[in-house]
């Protein structure tokens, strides 16, 4: 995680400083090469007839489509709903898990009562829930949005009840010697040592809502990205099939970023020598 | 320098602890006076940081009657500096008051850390550490420190600077400390009062009756090194 900054060797000939650069970049040249001549593959695959059109669109296709999708309000109006199906279990698993995970973590009684069912629970593959869900909620938006939470609410609880019970027994007690009480340990010791493992699991639990979201998107939906797919299944249009896939694949890439980001700022301190 | 209450700032009798079937802590009694220097001497595992942790009101297991007067701060072995706090942030810990930062430059600025008040824990060396988790025992201005090994994990020169610097600082504040150390040249340079602990109990109570600052070269200072030596079991050289 530490990226010291090692000082640059002293050059000891005119050529040494130079080649390091070079080298970069045809590194990057190279990993670019593949999905670069993967993408021309498939549009002269799909130009000369080799991949039919009903089975995979060529890229061009896609790009023209996703353009227009765009364009006309289509794919803002679908976006919109994933994202706040998306938004909304996050919201409900995230805050299930952060209470449950510190009742578990932090206190004794809590860690017997509460893991032993968690534990069992993780177990269950939650998307094979699918058929009780619908039993149970419905196949309305509250199917999406409980698929949504179940999928965060795991990788959360178990990387915060983690984080919790990792910390240094023994920087509890310094703060102790400090005269900080329970609360006060909460805030200084127990929570800021606990956001490296908070923020591993806010990362999974946002790739595991995006794989729930796609799944109850694909069941008994009017609108969403999911839909827009579903739909377009119906009459072949493998274009608007691969603009939803890409969605989806952008949305995951997006949240990663933000949170990656959002990571780095709040934990500077463990860069470390990097940090001024 | 603030006023000190006269009179004794720890006093503990028939302190016991037990692990399990063993009592590491077998009847200790201990009085430290106000602004005395006690060197806690012991070999590993004769219950010197147990003692220590006991004062530090860290173990709630030990029976006994024991009484810390004033306020108390603690120096470990490792440095303890919570990691995601700023150097100022860790020695401010639990401080309150209105001149907070000028008392923790103030601090840092006696361990002769000044000026690396927005540095990282992971910044620091070893010796930095330590003297940032000494600028955090002072800041409390503490009636008692408590230092268990305190120049323990540090390399032969550093332990010295910071031996001095204790030295230093002790009379420059007047507090009273209790140094568990198993460094009899450590103890005799920095202590008023040695004590040895074997056997769960208090086998020697030897005062230092040598002038600072001291030096392993002064008069008097071999005989008082041997004396603890045989004290701790550890026979003269042939």
């Amino acid at each position: 995680m530490t990226t010291a900054v090692t000082p640059r060797p002293p050059a000891t000939t005119r050529k040494a400083p130079a080649r390091a650069p070079r080298t970069a970049r045809r590194w990057r040249w190279q990993r670019a090469a593949t999905p670069v001549a993967l993408v021309a593959l498939w549009e002269i695959s799909s130009r000369t007839g080799v991949l039919p059109e009903e089975k995979l669109s060529p890229p061009s296709q896609v790009l023209r489509t996703g353009w227009r999708l765009a364009a006309d309000g289509t794919l803002a109006t679908h976006l919109l709903d994933s994202l706040t199906r998306a938004g909304a279990g996050l919201a409900i698993g995230a805050g299930l898990a952060l209470v449950l995970g510190s009742v578990a973590g932090l206190l004794r009684i809590g860690d017997d009562l509460v893991d032993p069912p968690v534990q069992m629970a993780r177990m269950l593959p939650h998307l094979a829930l699918v058929p009780l869900l619908i039993i149970w909620v419905g196949i309305g938006e509250e199917l999406k949005i409980t698929l949504v939470s179940l999928g965060v609410f795991f990788p959360m609880y178990f990387n915060l009840y983690a984080g919790i019970r990792d910390i240094d027994e023994r920087l509890v007690e310094a703060a102790r010697t400090c005269g900080l009480g329970a609360l006060a340990r909460i805030r200084h010791v127990i929570l800021p040592g606990a956001l490296p493992s908070l923020f591993l699991g806010l990362r999974l639990a946002t790739g595991a809502a995006w794989l729930s979201l796609v799944v109850g998107e694909t069941v008994a939906t009017q609108s969403g990205i999911g839909f827009l797919m579903m739909e377009a299944r119906e009459f072949s249009q493998t274009d608007v099939v691969l603009v939803g896939l890409f969605v989806y694949a952008l949305l995951g890439l997006l949240s990663d970023l933000v949170l990656r980001i959002a990571e780095r700022r709040a934990l500077t301190w463990r860069r470390g020598l990097r940090a001024t | 320098m603030a006023t000190r209450p006269a009179g004794d700032v720890v006093t503990a009798t028939a302190v016991r602890r037990a692990f399990g079937e063993t009592a590491v802590l077998d009847g200790v009694d201990l009085t430290i006076g106000a602004g005395e220097v006690v060197a806690l001497l012991g070999g590993s595992g004769s219950g010197k940081t147990t003692l220590l942790r006991i004062l530090a009101g860290l173990d709630p297991d030990a029976t006994g009657d024991w009484r810390v007067r004033g306020s108390l701060a603690v120096v470990f072995q490792e440095h303890r500096l919570l990691p995601w706090k700023r150097v100022s942030d860790n020695v401010a810990l639990g401080v309150a008051g209105p001149d907070v930062r000028r008392r923790t430059a103030a601090a840092l600025a006696e361990v002769g850390l000044a000026g690396r008040e927005r540095a990282w824990p992971a910044e620091l060396s070893g010796g930095q550490s330590q003297r940032v988790a000494v600028a955090r025992a002072l800041v409390r201005e503490p009636d008692l420190l408590l230092l268990d090994e305190p120049f323990g994990s540090l390399d032969a020169l550093t332990r010295l600077r910071m031996q001095a610097l204790f030295g230093r600082l002790r009379a420059e504040h007047g507090f009273a400390a209790l140094l568990v150390t198993h460094d009899v040249e450590e103890a005799l340079l920095l202590a008023d009062r040695t004590l040895v602990l074997d056997g769960g109990r208090i086998v020697d109570d030897a005062p230092v009756p040598l002038a600072h600052p001291r030096a392993p070269d002064d008069p008097g200072f071999g005989t008082l090194r041997r004396h603890l030596l045989d004290r701790l079991g550890v026979p003269a050289a042939a």
